[in-house]
């Protein structure tokens, strides 16, 4: 059967190896930054690598030594991830967005290295 | 080097400079923009790897709704520039060069197993909306139940959230 898409001559490598920057870029910026918008962003940026290497094992299977049936259903199990993934980002950042924007009408200023309140 | 790889390139390019983009510019605005290209473009690559619903739900999931709510929160707060650290040892280049660099090994050891991985021979109906949908009434029905009293649970949570009073 012909496969569709056009990656065939893609490495799988590069797929991966963008996914793992992304990923990289974002968590530098988790730790990194101070504003927590930018933070959140930053989460959104990972979020978004893992959900591009799900996507890439779901198209790149040759090579697991699946049957046919199988592999079908582990292209279909990268796309059910993805669309996971996305539900899931979409609540935390309404509720993320939410808590800041409680925290900024508190406290009149928001940096994720002034908010210890609940330490200890 | 053939027409898809340079065209991959120059996507991954472009994705890498929206995310720096993301990482490293001071502004909250610019910041988003960038996200939003970064967004973009990963919509394009999905759709390299023939995940079209998934490409499609990414601009309006992604860049369309989520990237509206950031930019309403960043023209509602007053941000100013982050003042840098005291010491230099925690400093932002160096602490996130160190662990930048850790984050990149750790991935670079799983990638090199994988490459020998070719892409298989998929349904054609694979990535259009009705082998999705199928899939998610049939085999993930029970997790798309917990999805949505999730989103449900999100839903109520951002409305207490925005009470005058917590």
């Amino acid at each position: 059967m012909a496969p569709t898409g056009i990656v065939s001559d893609v490495p799988i490598e590069w797929f991966l190896l963008l996914g793992a920057m992304l990923f990289a870029l974002g968590a530098v910026g988790v730790v990194v930054r101070r504003n927590p918008v930018t933070v959140f962003m930053c989460i959104e940026l990972m979020l978004n690598a893992v959900n591009l290497t799900f996507l890439t094992f779901a198209r790149y299977q040759n090579g697991w030594g699946l049957k046919y049936e199988n592999a079908q259903q582990a292209a279909m199990n990268g796309q059910m991830m993805v669309i996971f993934v996305m539900a899931v980002a979409a609540a935390e950042v309404a509720v993320g967005l939410g808590i800041i924007m409680a925290i900024f009408r508190a406290r009149r200023e928001v940096d994720v290295d002034d908010l210890s309140t609940l330490r200890n | 080097m053939t027409t898809n790889q340079i065209a991959f390139l120059a996507l991954a390019l472009l994705a890498l400079i929206g995310g720096g983009g993301v990482v490293f510019s001071q502004r909250p605005v610019r910041a988003a923009m960038c996200l939003v290209l970064n967004f973009l473009v990963l919509a394009a690559l999905y759709f390299m790897l023939g995940a079209q619903m998934l490409g499609i739900s990414q601009i309006m999931v992604y860049a369309g709704a989520i990237m509206v709510l950031f930019l309403f929160i960043v023209m509602m707060l007053r941000m100013d520039r982050e003042e840098p650290h005291k010491v230099w040892w925690t400093s932002a280049p160096v602490v996130g060069t160190i662990f930048g660099a850790l984050v990149l090994f750790i991935f670079a050891l799983g990638i090199r197993p994988a490459a020998e991985m070719k892409p298989g021979a998929v349904d054609p109906k694979f990535g259009t909306p009705q082998a999705i949908g199928m899939e998610m009434m049939t085999t993930y029905a029970w997790p798309f139940e917990v999805a949505s009293m999730l989103l449900l649970v999100g839903i109520v949570a951002s409305i207490i959230l925005a009470k005058r009073r917590i």
